[in-house]
């Protein structure tokens, strides 16, 4: 039924791109009242800058056939421009153009999430040189490796991480969420700390409307990813649903073992968390597993938060923990307790799974946190020697809203 | 003519008010304000990372009175605001020199 799937895939889409809002709501309320339009920039930025990247060669250097047949990256030339998905096919479902769509909020909300390391202290136009060469060299690269499959019969080559290793990554673990995460972290070692001492997050219910509405994008990214209307469909939705409501539970019991209370940060935090995990995960693991998921990443990101201090690095919103750790704990699930009932069908090794999973899936978090890592760190070294990536100090002092947008997010004037 | 200032727990502004009314103190300014005395700060915690609020909330106001009215004023916000617990506040009097009623002209303890 194509019709019903493409239904089905045009409401998930619409589900999708509500996550930038949220995403920029979530960070927003976490920062001071000084920085928060700088931020709302910075995510909402990542689509103008993606969308014309995918029109001219990132639907290419994604999906287009594999260059030299390699599984590094898509031919840059293939689709130039979308052109070839002008014509109507009359399948009557989802055409390539529908994937170019969905795609590009795949990668947008990737560089967005990139965008927490950054708070408080990035120039915004090299914010923007910085997204279109991180996507390019390697959010495009790494979405290619991971998500494309071969196809024999018509001879399409795609990703050496999907069709050789063999990893399993549901709708994006890797090439989203630890890619991001890892990509935070060296933008903010770069960038160095801010030098205004970090203010309390200014408003916690705009934090939670945020993470609510990140939650409810998360169906339609993990729901369309599975690019129809059917059973995986509905299976993720619930998985999601679960890993989400149970990373509340992993991380505001840490914290209250810690820190003596639950806080409203830590439940949103914690809902993000378990979506993270269940990402890769979502079609691998029963609603039992699926609970178990969210456990874990919730737990896991609420114990790694306090790493970034330890190690003195202004990793500003925690990217690196939420979605690095969050994203590798999610993998490592599907290869710890995966049940083969499920739609993928892979048998995790403590239910007497194949050892193989095991290096399959560390290759695959090694490759790309590695990749990530050393490529982002140049780029935006590459670019603090030659344009400069931070503001100055009184402009850091003054907040970024005023001395880069010149305008001010909350006005208390009286009269 | 005085100037009576008193800072207040937030929560104790709806006593001190009725207290003020029913004794006839015909107007009062209050402001939200933050700082601290032998209260200081209090900490918040933050995705395991704890911040030192140093200013508490608190609320003052501010009336004029009569020479006369002083004392009896004075002991009423203290009967209202009080809690026992560190934090209730100060009160405190200055000598005010001149009052002028903006509408009609009126000066001195008949613009009170």
């Amino acid at each position: 039924m194509p019709a019903a799937d493409l239904a089905w895939l045009l409401a998930a889409f619409a589900l999708v791109s509500l996550m930038f809002p949220g995403l920029a709501m979530f960070y927003g309320g976490m920062l001071g009242t000084k920085n928060i339009l700088n931020m709302l920039m910075m995510v909402m930025s990542s689509l103008a800058v993606t969308s014309v990247l995918y029109v001219l060669y990132g639907y290419s250097m994604v999906s287009g056939n594999s260059w030299g047949g390699l599984g590094i990256i898509g031919d840059p030339l293939e689709f130039f421009g979308l052109q070839t998905f002008v014509t109507d096919l009359e399948t009557g479902g989802a055409e390539g153009l529908y994937w170019a769509a969905f795609f590009i909020l795949f990668a947008a909300i990737t560089i967005a999430i990139v965008a927490s390391g950054a708070a408080g202290r990035m120039k915004f136009g090299a914010w923007i040189l910085f997204s279109a060469l991180w996507l390019t060299l390697v959010y495009f690269p790494l979405a290619h490796q991971v998500f494309t499959f071969s196809d024999p019969e018509s001879g399409y080559v795609g990703g050496w991480l999907r069709n050789v290793i063999e990893l399993h990554d549901f709708a994006g673990g890797t090439a989203v969420h630890m890619n991001a995460g890892v990509a935070a972290l060296a933008l903010a070692m770069v960038l160095g700390k801010r030098k205004s001492a970090a203010h309390r997050p200014h408003n916690l219910p705009m934090v939670v409307l945020g993470a609510g509405i990140l939650w409810f994008g998360w169906y339609g990214f993990n729901g369309g990813s599975a690019a129809g209307a059917n059973f995986l469909a509905q299976y993720v939705v619930l998985t999601s649903l679960l890993a989400g409501s149970a990373g509340i539970i992993g991380f505001c019991l840490i914290e209250k073992i810690r820190n003596g209370k639950a806080t409203t940060l830590g439940m949103a935090s914690g809902a993000i968390a378990g979506l993270v995990g269940i990402t890769p995960s979502a079609d691998a693991v029963d609603p039992i597993g699926a609970l178990l998921v969210g456990i874990a990443s919730g737990a896991v990101v609420c114990l790694a938060l306090t790493w970034k201090t330890k190690l003195g690095i202004d990793d500003t919103l925690d990217a690196f923990a939420v979605h690095g750790v969050g994203g590798v704990v999610g993998v490592i699930c599907v290869v710890l307790f995966a049940d083969s009932a499920a739609p993928a069908g892979i048998t995790g090794i403590l239910f007497g799974g194949n050892l193989d999973i095991v290096w399959r899936e560390l290759v695959a978090i090694t490759v790309t946190c590695t990749y990530s890592f050393v490529m982002t760190y140049a780029i935006a070294w590459g670019l603090n020697k030659t344009i400069g990536l931070r503001v100055s100090e009184e402009d850091e002092y003054a907040g970024l809203d005023v001395t880069l947008h010149a305008e001010t997010a909350y006005v208390s004037e009286r009269v | 003519m005085k100037l009576i200032t008193a800072i207040i727990q937030p929560h104790r502004l709806d006593a001190v008010h009725e207290a003020l009314s029913a004794m006839h103190v015909n107007g009062l300014t209050v402001t939200e304000v933050s700082g601290y005395g032998a209260q200081k700060g209090h900490s918040e915690i933050y995705r395991g990372a704890e911040y030192n609020i140093a200013f508490r909330p608190k609320v003052r106001i501010d009336v004029v009175v009569t020479e006369d009215d002083t004392d009896a004023t004075i002991d009423t916000i203290i009967a209202a605001a009080h809690t026992g617990k560190i934090g209730d506040g100060k009160v405190w009097v200055t000598e005010v020199s001149e009052i002028v009623r903006v509408r009609t002209g009126e000066r001195g303890v008949a613009a009170v």
